[in-house]
């Protein structure tokens, strides 16, 4: 459906956008995922049009949309604050994209109907726009970007002004509805857990290039390169010297799957592969902040002379603060990074 | 698409301002086919020209501060503060601003002058003073301020001040730090046109200045009109287009740097009943002071309108009724039709500058471009230029195929919607910057064109702003004597021309039917004013 070509823009000096090759197939999900600043939000208005390009070509359906005006483009877009029109209700927003493609009012009225039932606002039309909740303004925006059956929905941060479990819930009802429908869509956001829940395939952007791209399982078990496994929110990264089925790291040995890269490069080891045992057996380390996370507890451990470690622990498991353990590591969940 | 939109309003003021204006200069700097462009540097020199500079720029700056001092207090109640009969004040306010120069003049001079009321009551008179030329300029301009600042401060968002409250900001300080900073552009702008108006000054100096005190335009009609004096009328002409175009320069500098997208609320949303004595005192300090300035000139008017010679009555007013009521020929028509003629003329006028206006406000709303910005200015020129010179401007350039409107009507319209459009620019440029970009981005992703989205997404959420602008572009309309004094065919006269030419007069009967016509044309402005407030309030609440 969507096919990015090298696309290139600037901004100054800096370039936002930087030869980005993407494809979208269709009836697919695909998830952009980068810090602010990475140019993911900038990728979506290149996309509608809304930014010039200063290289490169965007196809819809095969076509190349240089010189196609963002009004020709057929795309739905959902901004980050949404952007209803303050001085229309709710129905007249969701009929805004169908009036500009002049689609007539019995039919107008029905498609509305329709989608507020979609979204879960049955009978909403009347409702003013400032009178509505976030998650409310949200479903609108949805409806009224879905409305005229655009060929792409676009979603820049969906999710990213509501409350944790409004976004949870959200985040289903959203991945449903665009299976039932079979809308192909590309969405833009800085939360992984929002990212990983919606998408079909990740792809994570880093200073306008594309760092990596995947499933959602692909990119979770392995991250390309340390910048991505720290985003991701592992922060068990160190510098490695690989030989064989060991790394020489600041933690010591460490133990490393079959088949991984020789020689020097960046080492994950997850939460889940730090073993707390006796104080004799294995690193060292002092225990810090414990942090629970419903089912388990993640534990901070400060070896002496070496970066902080994170473990995940079950509940009963959970030394206490102050105490003394010793740290052995699981090659199964340990990753070698390719690139810095 | 910027340039299209341009085309019309760079068109219209090419033909109708630049060309004519270009003329007249012309005739008077031209002899036998060359420039004589060391006749600007003899007339620069004479002292008394000198005198006359120094006069305009002085006088005009003490009435802007001294109208910005009186008037804000007012912008806030009226923005701020919900007491009963707000809209009939409002309208009541802006009558000053529309009625004819020579009225305002004529009014401060039966309140200020020898035999006025004060002269009566206390033996107090003001019109050798420039006192009275400043009081008179700050009853004319006060809802310039009122309006100007008063609107955009009714929609800001009190919550923006409550969030500077919280953070630790005194009362004061939130104001200065966050309220100010978002009515900067709009006090700017009002000061800029009371200073332009005030610079400009015609009608009141004329009438209150007497042979001691003289403005630019005065001047410029004494040397045309009466010495037929066209080389010097042209050079202090270009001496006004001059500090115009410079004030207007600097303007746009300063505005342009401080506008920003604003969060705009619903007005209703941020007025409410005055709490506290202090907020009472300030409320009935405003009112006074409403009452004292407006009220009073106004209600001299209309007592005088109504004295007769045998008592109070509608002598004046019945002798309006028919042609040769005056005892000469002062008119081809009974005076009373001129009230037709100007409510017609002020319609069309007032679409004009709204077509012309509009577009220029919509090519304007993205900041973009030097050519851009330029045309910013040049939409301000018609204020600061000599209407008198673009009145005979209109009469020498005008006149022959394949361009001849001398006997058309549509002169006159054309002449008062110059002063329109920049009213109309001014008032909906900012809040067509205030709209967020990503609404219209929104439209456009919905599938609507450049164009559709303006009409759909732009258009509603200015609609007040629209209707402002028409209040402001009609009001000037009617009110128009410089250059209508010019064009004005002597079969449909104007309210103000015909005004005038009653008070050119000798004459009880004529002096009192003046005073009648002014009140009738204070009287339809009221009434135009008070149904545009209607309209107003029933849109807003359309939603």
């Amino acid at each position: 459906m969507l096919s990015l070509q090298a696309a290139t823009v600037r901004f100054g000096e800096r370039a936002v956008l930087d030869a980005v090759d993407l494809e979208v197939a269709d009836h697919r999900i695909v998830c952009v995922l980068g810090p602010s600043g990475s140019g993911k939000s900038t990728l979506l208005r290149a996309v509608a049009g809304l930014q010039p390009m200063d290289g490169g070509r965007v196809l819809l359906a095969g076509q190349d949309q240089a010189g196609v005006p963002v009004h020709r483009r057929g795309l739905g877009l959902m901004f980050q604050d949404h952007q209803l029109f303050p001085h229309r209700d709710v129905g007249s927003n969701v009929a805004f994209g169908l009036r500009m493609h002049g689609t007539g009012r019995a039919e107008t009225s029905d498609r509305v109907r329709e989608l507020l039932e979609l979204v879960g606002l049955p009978g909403a039309e009347r409702r003013a726009v400032a009178a509505l909740s976030g998650g409310e303004q949200q479903r609108v925006a949805l409806a009224r970007a879905l409305a005229p059956r655009p060929k792409l929905l676009m979603l820049d941060e969906p999710l990213g002004q509501l409350d944790r479990s409004l976004r949870e819930r959200l985040v289903v009802e959203l991945r449903t509805l665009f299976r039932e429908l079979g809308t192909t869509v590309l969405a833009v956001t800085h939360d992984q857990g929002e990212a990983f829940a919606l998408a079909d395939r990740v792809v994570v952007m880093r200073d306008g290039r594309i760092a990596q791209e995947g499933s959602p399982l692909d990119v979770w078990q392995r991250p390309a390169s340390a910048f991505v496994a720290r985003f991701l929110g592992f922060d068990n990264v160190t510098a490695a010297t690989v030989t064989g089925q060991a790394a020489a790291t600041a933690w010591g040995k460490v133990p490393v799957p079959e088949g991984s890269p020789q020689g020097e490069a960046d080492l994950l080891v997850r939460p889940a592969g730090v073993r707390i045992g006796a104080p004799e057996d294995g690193l060292r380390c002092t225990v810090g902040v414990r942090t629970f996370r419903g089912n388990h507890v993640t534990v901070r451990l400060l070896p002496e002379n070496a970066p902080v470690l994170e473990a995940e622990c079950a509940l009963r498991d959970t030394p206490d603060e102050g105490a003394v353990v010793g740290v052995r590591f699981d090659a199964a969940e340990t990753v070698v990074l390719a690139g810095g | 698409m910027r340039l299209g939109l341009m085309a019309v309003p760079v068109a219209f003021f090419a033909l109708f301002f630049a060309y004519p204006v270009t003329a007249i200069v012309g005739r008077g700097l031209k002899a036998g086919g060359d420039w004589q462009f060391g006749r600007i540097g003899d007339v620069l020199a004479r002292p008394d020209i000198l005198d006359v500079l120094w006069f305009t720029t002085w006088q005009a700056l003490a009435s802007t501060a001294l109208t910005l001092l009186i008037a804000l207090p007012g912008a806030y109640v009226f923005a701020r503060f919900d007491f009963p009969g707000k809209q009939v004040l409002r309208a009541v306010v802006t009558v000053p601003f529309v009625l004819p120069t020579v009225v305002v003049g004529t009014a401060f001079l039966a309140l200020l002058g020898r035999g006025g009321l004060l002269d009566e009551l206390w033996g107090v008179r003001l019109d050798t003073t420039v006192w009275a030329i400043l009081l008179a300029h700050v009853f004319f301009n006060y809802a310039v301020v009122v309006r100007t600042v008063g609107g955009l401060w009714s929609q800001l968002d009190l919550r923006q001040e409550e969030a500077a409250r919280v953070l630790g900001a005194g009362r004061f300080a939130a104001f200065r730090r966050v309220t100010l900073p978002a009515l900067a552009p709009a006090v700017a702008a009002a000061a800029l046109m009371v200073f332009l108006f005030t610079f400009t000054s015609f009608g009141v100096v004329q009438i209150l200045g007497g042979p001691a005190y003289s403005t630019l335009e005065v001047e410029v009609y004494r040397q045309t009109a009466q010495l037929l004096d066209l080389p010097t009328a042209a050079v202090l002409t270009l001496v006004q287009f001059a500090a115009v175009g410079g004030i207007l320069a600097v303007h746009a500098a300063t505005v342009r740097r401080r506008e920003r997208a604003l969060k705009l609320v619903d007005p209703a949303q941020t007025s409410r009943r005055p709490r506290g004595a202090g907020q009472w005192a300030l409320l009935g300090g405003v009112l006074l002071t409403a009452l004292l300035l407006i009220l009073l000139p106004l209600g001299v008017l209309v007592e005088r309108s109504l004295d007769g010679a045998g008592g109070y009555g509608f002598g004046y007013y019945e002798a309006l009724q028919s042609v040769g009521a005056g005892g000469s020929s002062t008119f081809l028509v009974p005076p009373l039709e001129a009230v037709g003629n100007s409510l017609r003329y002020a319609l069309v006028a007032t679409l004009i500058a709204l077509v012309i206006g509009g577009l220029a406000a919509a090519a304007l709303t993205r900041r973009a471009g030097r050519l851009v910005r330029g045309f910013d200015a040049l939409l301000m020129l018609p204020l600061g230029v000599s209407a008198v010179t673009v009145g005979f401007g209109f009469l020498i350039t005008l006149d022959k195929p394949p361009l001849d409107l001398r006997t058309s009507w549509i002169l006159v319209p054309l002449a008062q919607a110059l002063v329109g459009v920049p009213f109309v620019v001014r008032t909906m440029l900012p809040v067509l910057r205030a709209v967020d970009d990503r609404l219209r981005e929104a439209a456009a992703v919905l599938g609507a064109s450049p164009l559709r989205a303006w009409r759909e997404v732009d258009l509603p959420l200015v609609r007040r702003a629209v209707l402002v602008a028409a209040g402001f572009a009609f009001a000037v309309s009617l009110g128009e004597f410089g250059a209508t004094v010019f064009i004005a065919r002597p079969d449909n006269p104007t309210l103000p021309v015909a005004v005038a030419r009653l008070l050119g007069r000798s004459g009880e009967l004529n002096y009192g039917q003046a005073m009648a016509l002014s009140t009738i044309l204070m009287l339809v402005c009221a009434v135009s004013l008070l149904l545009l407030e209607r309209i107003r309030t029933d849109r807003s609440g359309e939603f």
